[in-house]
């Protein structure tokens, strides 16, 4: 039954990814994308790609805290007491940019948008930084069983960690990247269209060149995760590099529908196949799921929601997105962008 | 490399007392968000309703800007939402890494209400203008159920700490055995959950329509300003009465179950009949009662009328004082309490005042004295909501989870707790700040729709409400 509970744990970190990783991307390209003039194109439509979904992705994140607290709560409080300063530089950020994002729709002047806008960006490249570290600080088991501390500094600064910050941001840049592609055709605006292609096509090259690096520094610095990568998560390695280099290959031909699906999934590839490299332990080489795993009824309770959540939330969250993607839920102030979509999509 | 950053930090600060601060701060702030996600989505759906059932457009202008503000209030509610997940395990990892297993069942049932939340409330919030009217209708209802039952969830999991149960505990002290159904529906949910969710509706419908008093009071005395007293006012006063007969028999059970909150908020030292009911007045060092007007045996007869004076109150002394609240933490509890029930009294006559205008005169109170006192209700609503939470917290300790775990027993070893307190109090000043003036700033663009274009405002009034808005000015 702890098997269970942590495939459904690896599916809501991949479905935290995928869905909340595009809103921090988002803000990725809002941050680099120039001065205020230069800038106000992208900027408007990555406002307008992500205005009424943001708010709900966050959720994911605490159900990947709730699965992980109920389930596994001796791995929570070894990785929140060890990884203390990333957690809580993620949450400040977390609030830094949920609040500024929604500031800057509610104010007016351009100075203010200003301060807001950069919050809400700077914010969003320190959040999948700080998650990726977490992220290499478990894998390369630097976290210890037993709800215990491991070094406060260098469970997060090392070698892993660098490269999972990195290639968070970089993989976060560009799944926002593709859909900010797809966004911009559906709303027939062909400048943005090949604006965010180019910086696709860029990202994609960087999560490559990045992996790459990642390759040796984890047969250094996680051996373990290393065997495992090159073993039982071969397959879902293989299968990120493929979609990954055919997501490439569709954005270079401007086939951008499949682009998506293939860049989705090759996301998905890298964190299953982390998930995969590190079984069966939740805290590699000192503590198993099994070993962290609560009594079944805790277990039992999340799989309940879980499967509660299958009835009510996904059905749920397809309309949300279907209704956002035929332009239904129109953000103020756009009135015109949906009319265009409509007669040359 | 910890000992570089111990010899940069000279002294070693004790986590705790910082701990329970950021957790009290972070959760105070949090409280006031939860009235306006659980209880406006409602007040929204009522002038919305009303809107398409008589075809009143001042109704649906409400509803529609109400939404708008919801939106940036529940984003606020659910980022500080979001740090509260977090630290859980980054202020109390002992807790969790011991009791998750149990305590973490209810918020598995709270994320599923707040996703379901979010995800309505988007459709809902940017559903006006392409859903067909009906329709968007609907799209609101889940956001008031999700609402509800998302707080049940949330104050199970606090009900629990209070009234811990469903779980076997090995002869190490480990939990074994979880009963789900057990830890959720605890002794003290039932009571906890109808207090909170109540108090959502209370304090939220005092909140909203003081914002409108204040805008009568400046002399905007339209229809549109009208409705938004009167529905969020009637909603606040039906919530007043049935707040007062939950808080009594919460206060019931709390006598019969955690006796030694119940005698930190009578302020009782020692066990005895014909207990006074003291209002104000604190314990000295001695752990005796000085000051405050004494109501005699009050107290022993509210805990059991059928016993009247002769009921026996537990007094602080009944336990030994390392499992009590200390002399400076029980006259917190006390002085919580005597603000919650005054003020909520308060608020009570007000309601009546409001009923009996509309039984009699069949409209509200028109007077500017109303008005005054239903501007300063809002504020007060949440004072008296925040005491009503001091008295169950600080009324717990020393325990987290009451009987088996303390707070220092639960408390990170993380001794940098310090600087993250201040750095999340400097960050919620600056949330809290600029919320209030983003949605006075929204208020003031609302006012001046009039001369206003779409895109100036992404949270905007809709073409509707811009053509309403000139109506008016065409009247004015």
């Amino acid at each position: 039954m702890s098997t269970v509970v942590a495939v459904v744990l690896l599916l809501a970190v991949v479905a935290y990814a995928v869905f909340g990783g595009a809103d921090f991307g988002a803000g990725f390209w809002d941050l680099i994308a120039g001065g205020p003039e230069r800038g106000e194109h992208p900027r408007d439509t990555i406002e307008h790609s992500i205005g009424p979904v943001w708010e709900a992705n966050h959720v994911w994140l605490i159900f990947v805290f709730v699965i992980l607290w109920t389930s596994f709560p001796e791995a929570y409080a070894s990785i929140t007491l060890t990884l203390f300063v990333p957690l809580t530089i993620a949450a400040l950020g977390i609030v830094l940019r949920g609040a500024s994002f929604a500031f800057r729709k509610g104010v007016v002047t351009v100075g203010s948008r200003r301060i807001f806008g950069a919050a809400f960006a700077a914010s969003s490249v320190l959040v999948p930084y700080c998650m990726g570290a977490i992220a290499g600080g478990i894998a390369s088991g630097r976290v210890p069983a037993g709800g215990k501390a491991g070094d406060p500094v260098q469970s997060w600064i090392n070698l892993t960690s660098v490269v999972g910050g990195v290639l968070a941001v970089a993989a976060v840049g560009y799944l926002a990247a593709v859909y900010l592609v797809w966004d911009a055709r559906r709303l027939g605006d062909g400048e943005m269209v090949e604006y965010f292609r180019r910086r696709a096509v860029v990202a994609a090259g960087l999560v490559g060149i990045i992996g790459f690096i990642g390759i040796f520094v984890l047969r250094a610095d996680a051996p373990y995760l290393f065997s495992g990568l090159t073993s039982r998560g071969l397959p879902a390695v293989i299968l990120g590099i493929l979609c990954g280099v055919g997501a490439l290959v569709l954005l270079v031909r401007n086939a951008h529908r499949g682009a998506r699906v293939l860049a989705i999934v090759a996301v998905a590839s890298v964190i299953v196949s982390w998930g995969v490299a590190q079984w069966p332990y939740v805290l590699p080489e000192s503590l198993t799921f099994a070993a962290a795993a609560s009594p079944t009824g805790s277990l039992t309770a999340v799989l309940v929601v879980v499967g509660l959540a299958a009835v009510i939330v996904v059905p749920g969250f397809a309309m949300l997105y279907v209704l956002h993607q035929r332009g239904l839920l129109p953000d103020e102030g756009v009135e015109d962008q949906p009319a265009v979509a409509r007669t040359t999509g | 490399m910890t000992a570089t950053l111990s010899a940069l930090v000279p002294i070693v600060v004790d986590p705790v007392p910082w701990a329970r601060a950021q957790m009290a701060f972070t959760l105070a702030f949090h409280i006031i968000l939860v009235p306006l996600g659980v209880s406006w989505a409602f007040m929204t759906l009522i002038a919305n309703y009303r809107g398409l059932r008589r075809n009143d457009r001042d109704a649906l202008v409400l509803a529609q800007r109400w939404s708008k503000y919801m939106a940036v209030t529940f984003a606020v509610g659910a980022v500080t939402g979001t740090v509260l997940s977090f630290e859980f395990g980054l202020l109390w990892p002992r807790f969790m890494g011991r009791w998750g297993e149990a305590f973490g069942v209810p918020f598995a049932f709270e994320g599923l209400f707040f996703f379901t939340e979010a995800i309505f409330i988007a459709v809902y919030i940017f559903g006006w203008r392409r859903l067909k009217p009906w329709a968007h209708f609907w799209t609101g209802v889940p956001i008031v159920l999700a609402g509800i039952f998302g707080s049940i969830s949330v104050v199970a999991a606090n009900a629990w700490m209070n009234a811990p149960s469903g779980f076997t505990l090995d002869s190490n002290g480990n939990v074994v055995q979880v009963d789900p159904m057990q830890v959720i529906f605890n002794d003290s949910m039932p009571w906890q959950a109808a207090h909170m969710v109540v108090a959502a509706y209370l304090v939220g419908g005092f909140l909203i329509a003081s914002v409108y008093a204040v805008g009568m009071l400046r002399g905007r005395r339209d229809r549109y300003h009208y409705l938004g007293v009167v529905i969020a006012f009637s909603v606040a006063s039906v919530a007043t009465p049935i707040q007062i007969g939950i808080g009594d028999g919460l206060a019931r059970w709390v006598y019969e179950n955690q006796p030694v909150k119940f005698a930190a908020i009578e302020l009782v030292p020692t066990t005895s009949s014909d207990v006074p009911e003291t209002l104000l007045g604190h314990l000295n060092e001695d752990g005796q009662v000085t000051g405050g007007v004494p109501i005699p045996g009050l107290a022993s007869w509210l805990s059991d009328p059928s016993t009247g004076k002769e009921t026996v109150v537990k007094g602080l002394d009944s336990v030994p004082a390392d499992q009590r609240p200390t002399i400076r933490q029980t006259n917190i509890v006390h002085l919580a309490w005597d603000v919650m029930v005054g003020l909520g009294s308060l608020l009570f006559l007000l309601a009546i005042w409001y009923a009996l205008s509309w039984i009699f005169r069949r409209r509200m109170p028109q007077s500017r004295w109303f008005l005054r006192a239903a501007a300063v209700a809002g504020v007060a609503a949440v004072i008296t909501m925040e005491a009503g939470w001091v008295v169950t917290e600080v009324g717990r300790q020393p325990w987290i989870v009451y009987n088996h775990m303390k707070v220092e027993d639960a408390v990170t070893a993380n001794t940098g707790v310090w600087i993250t307190f201040f750095a999340v109090v400097i960050l919620y000043a600056l949330v809290g700040t600029t919320t209030i003036l983003v949605l006075r700033g929204m208020s003031r663009r609302f006012r001046e729709a009039g001369g206003l274009t779409e895109l100036d405002t992404p949270y905007g009034p809709t073409a509707l409400a811009t053509v309403s808005a000139k109506a008016e000015e065409a009247e004015g």
